[in-house]
């Protein structure tokens, strides 16, 4: 075959079946502009009208509440949680690539242990305890564990990251008189920021598509996050508002998408140096 | 007391006041529950009276309840299938977008997608409209001429839906096998060409066997993944496990005990079982790699 002609082959069938691939999420984003009926009685790609009513009906949300009220909450939690992954993951990363102590490696393979580990021997415990804290439906189950570096995903993508920083860094450091805490704070965090930006990001998607400790710990539907609200919408709506459900769940996967277009780099990055699904 | 000696305590006090986060992380939100349900494991607990103590009544009893074996096969099922599916696909579509040429940066991403909406509840839900009974898929057989049937009500059919989504993901792993995949020296290749191995040789006898530490920690990853899998099967379901439990997972059937049925006791110790299958698991993995990954 010539060259050209297998060149076009090549990029036809990866195109083919890219296509496919991505052809539910673009029904979802087509569906989400068609009207009611034309949604399931058409096969037709492209919405004819195009309309925007089902953003608009969508949007106001369950029993009174609107989704900008769900966007927020889950934007609160995802911040929280990334403020506390980041202060607590670079505090234990620092002291496993910089410092050296008693029982460092034992330590260290502990928290490896911990990555590996089914959150379910975990859980009910967990549970009890935010229960007896009077935490239930509050945000504290899903914010306060990232303050105490629970995600040792991240530990130990800093770790190797700042194992990779020159050590003559310390040295110089040590020499001026710096002490552990300024060489943290004014040489290695600043140099971290690659690091700390793939944490943000993980942080971000996962909190974003965490639907199972949301559903545990909050159960009032003003502190319900656009996962919750979603799940909620399907079971209040019939099929005649698939149009509005399929527009808030392309709003909801927008955040996403932004992250992606915006970070690709550092998600890539992410993926490749821990192999943790994404 | 020398100096080297106070310099020492020294480094470990600081070492420690670093790891404190992380120490009172570890015990509070790990060890103690684990202790804790392990305890809870050995009773009958229902959060409002206080635990009573029945030794090894739990496991006994998994072993004749029906709901446990039906979530046992499903999930094996879940496993063995959708794990070789996503990384047959990942590497797939890793070596045909290998090569750095034209349009490749898009392909990459678009292959990508999939794993990142791909855990949210909007596409568990929009998995659940595709293959119902109104949905596009049985819109897209009408045009043809088939009568379509709804998937996800469907006992043989449900599953499979579910294995289709997880399989649909492979991007994650597509990434690490193209960045490995980087990683191999061209020379290697020019060599082989040199020696007279055609396209299929040099697959077999360089890019595979240098790839199978990657594959090894895919696998891995994935099937400790796939064993915790919960969302779609509980959105699919509304959180039943239905029809006739053909998607009841392991870990929702342990929500349902647990937070449904407030068996807390028993929860726990379906949640130790669960350890113990995905350690055996992974330990027999770990075990055949010595026979396949090859390490140089």
């Amino acid at each position: 075959m010539p060259k050209l002609m297998r060149n076009a082959f090549y990029h036809l069938a990866i195109i083919l079946v890219g296509l496919f691939m991505l052809y539910p999420l673009a029904w979802m984003v087509s569906s989400s502009f068609k009207e009611a009926p034309a949604i399931f009685q058409s096969v037709k790609f492209f919405p004819d009208p195009a309309i925007l009513t089902n953003y608009i009906n969508g949007w106001k949300g369950l029993s009174g509440i609107g989704f900008s009220t769900f966007f927020r909450n889950s934007l609160t939690i995802v911040l929280f949680i990334i403020v506390g992954n980041i202060a607590s993951c670079l505090l234990a990363a620092f002291a496993f690539a910089r410092l050296k102590f008693k029982a460092q490696a034992f330590w260290f393979s502990m928290m490896l242990g911990t990555m590996m580990l089914p959150g379910h021997v975990r859980l009910i415990p967990q549970y009890i305890i935010f229960n007896k804290l009077g935490w239930i439906n509050t945000y504290f189950p899903l914010i306060v564990p990232s303050f105490f570096a629970t995600q040792g995903f991240f530990i130990f993508l800093m770790t190797q990251f700042m194992r990779g920083l020159p050590r003559e860094l310390d040295e110089a450091a040590t020499v001026d008189g710096c002490g552990p805490f300024r060489l943290f704070t004014q040489i290695l965090v600043p140099l971290s920021t690659p690091a700390i930006v793939t944490t943000s990001i993980f942080s971000f998607i996962w909190t974003w598509n965490d639907f199972f400790s949301q559903m545990l710990y909050i159960n009032d539907l003003r502190k319900a996050t656009v996962a919750l609200a979603l799940r909620m919408y399907v079971d209040a709506s019939g099929s005649s508002s698939w149009g509005a459900l399929f527009a808030m769940s392309t709003l909801s996967l927008l955040p996403l998408f932004i992250m992606f277009i915006v970070f690709q780099r550092y998600l890539i990055e992410g993926i490749t140096a821990g192999g943790i699904k994404g | 007391m020398s100096g080297k000696k106070r310099a020492e305590i020294k480094r470990n006090i600081a070492g420690y006041l670093f790891l404190l986060p992380w120490l009172l992380g570890f015990f509070g939100f790990t060890i103690i529950p684990m202790i804790a349900s392990f305890y809870f494991s050995l009773t009958d607990y229902d959060m409002f009276t206080p635990p009573k103590f029945v030794g090894l009544g739990n496991y006994i009893g998994m072993i004749s309840d029906k709901k446990v074996l039906a979530s046992l096969s499903v999930t094996f099922r879940f496993v063995l299938m959708s794990v070789p599916l996503q990384l047959a696909a990942a590497l797939a579509v890793a070596l045909a977008l290998k090569k750095n040429r034209r349009g490749v940066r898009l392909y990459r991403a678009v292959y990508y997608l999939p794993s990142l909406f791909g855990g949210s509840i909007a596409v568990a839900i929009l998995w659940k409209k595709i293959f119902s009974q109104e949905g596009v898929l049985n819109q897209i057989l009408a045009v043809v001429g088939i009568k379509g049937i709804n998937w996800i009500a469907t006992p043989s059919t449900s599953l499979y839906t579910l294995i289709l989504l997880a399989a649909w993901q492979f991007g994650s792993s597509m990434v690490i096998f193209l960045a490995s995949l980087k990683q191999i020296p061209t020379d290697y290749y020019e060599a082989a060409t040199i020696d007279g191995a055609g396209k299929i040789r040099q697959f077999t006898g360089i890019t595979l066997p240098l790839l199978t530490p990657m594959v090894f920690f895919n696998v891995v990853m994935q099937i400790i993944n796939a064993f915790q899998s919960f969302t779609p099967a509980y959105i699919i379901s509304n959180g039943t496990g239905a029809p006739l439990d053909s998607t009841l997972f392991y870990t929702l059937n342990l929500y349902i005990m647990g937070f449904m049925r407030l068996r807390m006791g028993y929860a726990s110790a379906l949640a130790w079982v669960l350890l113990v299958i995905i350690a055996l698991f992974t330990g027999a993995i770990f075990l055949s790699a010595k026979k396949w990954v090859h390490y140089d």
